[in-house]
């Protein structure tokens, strides 16, 4: 075996690849650097937590591997994308269809109802509506809220609200699934419900996941890798020991 | 995002804050109204002073005349027309080609001489000419006593005010009070009086009663020039008395005498133009000094009076005056949609502040939809739409609303009128175009208010517009 396949496909394999990504921003005289010169790079299908006390620039760098916001230097690829040379209207259409995110708040749409809500970005991508209505009710299905179509936000369940994003974030099949806190709303049962889901599809889609969080026991019973982040700055990164021992875990999240 | 989904997401957003939309829209719908009932009432005092002067027959006559006509044919000449040889006799058959043309309601001869009338066995000299039987609407005659001829061939008379004033011997009171028409007609209508004329007759043929000669038996022989006048007589009754303002009517106003015109027209009374034409008669047809042409439309002289032209006659028309007229409803409406517009302008302020407060309360889920893949277009277009929506709908209430309140102005007005026993008349006009121009304008005006939130609400910075509760 050569260098050059063995090459081609470890570049294949790296699903985002970010080299000493920068975000600073300015409050009042104070120049905030939520993210200072982190490189990491991760494997297509690998399910990676970020880890990280509040203010440690987690969300950040979710952030901007979601396209959302620009990195102040450095670079985020993503599936060969250099993301910070793209045109806000390339970056629309890349969180539309190569990125699905999850939020610590669910961010379902008050006025619609579910169906609505997880058919809305088949309309952004503009999808007929009878595929739209397919769709979607195939995805509330995978999620287990079928029945729940016609309702609204408000009249679900923490648990159903987020199993509603989900089946939103996944509708358009995106490579890589963001998620941000997706269990900080939820007890921790329904929040176990919600894991397993996101892992299901991480194994069953291979599908990248990455998680931001600040519980370190829920990294460690669902993630394959840890990456902690203090200040801005990536302090750790190591696989997830205890999760390949498939040891139990007590439930006690510690601290990043 | 297509359309239709474009205009279903927006027609939710407005169901959401009902209240503030159903608020701007009817602010919308208020400026609109203004607009409407502006410009309707513009449109129908337009309308109404056409109607006028379409009756008047100041403004929708063309007078044609030939160009051979000694008088005429040096000034004709100096112009650019055709040259002599191209011009052509005024005769029946060119009448005829007249009245074909289109937007020509009429073309009648202008009959018109100086003769005696007798009344009572005491002579009388005036002008008489001949009335078509469409001067019947002309206002002129509104106040008139009497009726109007009961045929076009009848032998009946209509005297002007001044010419009755005379046959009863009553002299006009200078400066004083006018004694009205109808104690001027009283005596009079239903009398008869004597015309004598001379008739202009082929002296081959043999005398034959006027009437019955309607026809150009009598005329072809004319190309001989061989022709004779005859004294005649015709009795007359007399239907009407009507007090014309000399300067409504240009034409006939200046006699004081009419006749029917199918009548006048066979009586073949010598009129002071025969001499010259009849040698050139060479049609067997009639020929005619001049005639008097109706168009359907003050706005069409021009187009009627162009083909005439070009046919090799010479025309009038007082279609300067029209046209410094419609200046000055171009001048009105310009006015009253100014005045219109203002509401809108202020309604389109409202769209502004009601979008911006939308994007400040929806900035969250400007966010969800930026975060989820929603382009800067998407949103932009989004906040257009509810724009337009808005637009569209205040637009149709407003036509309604426009509509309502000018039948309600012109009731009002017509009760007043009626009230000071004045015509009531429709002074109101809501035409089609009128109601397609309002909502295409309230959309457009919804639109250029939608720019600035829509801008805004489209460079929204994803992240901060998430972490915002």
């Amino acid at each position: 075996m050569t260098t050059a396949p063995a090459l081609s496909a470890a570049r294949e394999t790296v699903a985002i690849r970010s080299e000493n990504l920068c975000r600073h921003y300015r409050m009042g005289e104070t120049l905030i650097r939520a993210v200072d010169g982190v490189s990491l790079d991760v494997r297509a299908g690998e399910f990676v937590a970020l880890l990280g006390s509040s203010g440690s620039g987690k969300s950040s760098v979710l952030n901007l591997i979601a396209g959302l916001d620009r990195p102040t230097s450095g670079s985020v690829i993503v599936q060969d994308r250099d993301l910070a040379k793209l045109s806000r209207e390339e970056l629309a259409k890349y969180r539309l269809h190569i990125v699905g995110m999850v939020f610590q708040s669910f961010n379902l749409i008050p006025s619609m109802t579910l169906a609505e809500n997880v058919e809305l970005p088949l309309r952004f991508a503009e999808v007929d509506r009878s595929r739209r209505q397919t769709l979607s009710s195939e995805a509330l299905d995978r999620v287990g809220l079928r029945a729940r179509m016609n309702h609204r936000p408000s009249e679900l369940s923490g648990g159903e609200q987020q199993r509603a994003a989900l089946a939103r974030a996944l509708i358009n099949r995106p490579q890589l699934l963001l998620a941000d806190e997706p269990t900080g709303n939820l007890d921790s049962r329904t929040g176990t419900e919600i894991m397993d889901m996101v892992r299901d599809f991480n194994r069953a889609l291979g599908m990248t996941v990455v998680m931001v969080t600040h519980e370190r026991a829920l990294a460690e019973r669902y993630a394959q890798r840890m990456i902690f982040l203090a200040d801005g700055k990536l302090v750790d990164d190591r696989l997830n020991d205890d999760r390949l021992n498939t040891s139990t875990i007590d439930g006690r999240g510690g601290q990043a | 995002m297509k359309t239709p989904d474009l205009a279903e997401l927006a027609l939710r957003n407005l169901r959401e804050s009902l209240l503030r939309n159903s608020l701007t829209t009817i602010g919308i719908s208020v400026g609109v109204a203004s607009l409407v009932a502006m410009l309707s009432l513009g449109i129908g005092l337009q309308q109404l002073a056409s109607r006028r002067l379409g009756k008047s027959g100041l403004f929708d006559t063309v007078v044609v005349t030939s160009r051979r006509d000694l008088r005429n044919r040096e000034r004709s000449e100096e112009r650019s027309g055709p040259t002599p040889g191209e011009s052509r006799v005024l005769d029946e058959p060119a009448r005829q080609e007249i009245e074909r043309l289109p937007n020509v309601l009429e073309a009648y001869p202008d009959i018109r001489f100086i003769t005696e009338v007798r009344y009572e066995d005491k002579p009388h000299l005036t002008m008489i000419s001949a009335l078509p039987s469409s001067a019947k609407s002309n206002d002129a005659f509104d106040g008139m006593q009497g009726t109007f001829f009961s045929s076009d061939t009848a032998p009946e008379v209509i005297l002007q005010k001044t010419f009755a004033e005379e046959l009863l011997g009553k002299t006009p009171a200078r400066g004083g009070v006018e004694p009205p028409v109808a104690d001027v007609a009283k005596p009079l209508l239903g009398k008869e009086l004597t015309m004598r004329y001379a008739q202009r007759a082929a002296s081959l043929t043999p005398t034959t009663p006027p009437l019955a000669n309607a026809t150009n038996s009598n005329d072809s022989d004319l190309a001989g020039a061989a022709y004779s006048v005859v004294s005649r007589e015709q009795k007359l009754k007399i239907v009407g008395v009507a007090d014309l303002d000399p300067e409504s009517m240009r034409g006939p106003a200046r006699a004081k005498v009419f006749l029917p015109l199918r009548l006048a027209e066979s009586l073949h009374v010598m009129q002071p133009t025969d001499l010259r034409e009849i040698s050139q008669a060479a049609s067997g047809q009639p020929v005619y000094s001049s005639v008097s042409v109706r168009v359907k439309n003050p706005t069409q002289v021009q187009v009627v009076e162009d083909a005439i032209k070009k046919m090799g006659f010479t025309t009038f028309s007082l279609l300067d005056a029209s046209q410094s007229l419609r200046t000055f409803f171009r001048v009105l409406d310009l006015f009253l949609l100014i005045f219109g517009s203002l509401a809108l302008a202020v309604a389109s302020i409202g769209i502004v502040n009601t979008l911006v407060m939308a994007i400040l309360e929806r900035r969250r889920e400007i966010g969800i939809m930026k975060a989820i893949g929603a382009s800067d277009g998407d949103v932009k277009k989004l906040f257009f739409a509810e724009a337009g929506a808005m637009g569209i709908l205040g637009g149709i209430a407003g036509v309604a609303l426009g509509w309502a309140i000018g039948r309600i102005i012109n009731l009002a007005t017509n009760v007043y009128l009626r009230r000071e026993s004045l015509t009531p008349d429709n002074f109101w006009a809501v035409p089609w175009w009128l109601v397609g121009l309002a909502i295409g304008f309230s959309f457009l005006v919804s639109l250029v208010s939608g720019l600035y939130p829509a801008a805004r609400a489209a460079k929204l910075d994803p992240v901060q517009a998430l972490r915002y509760e």
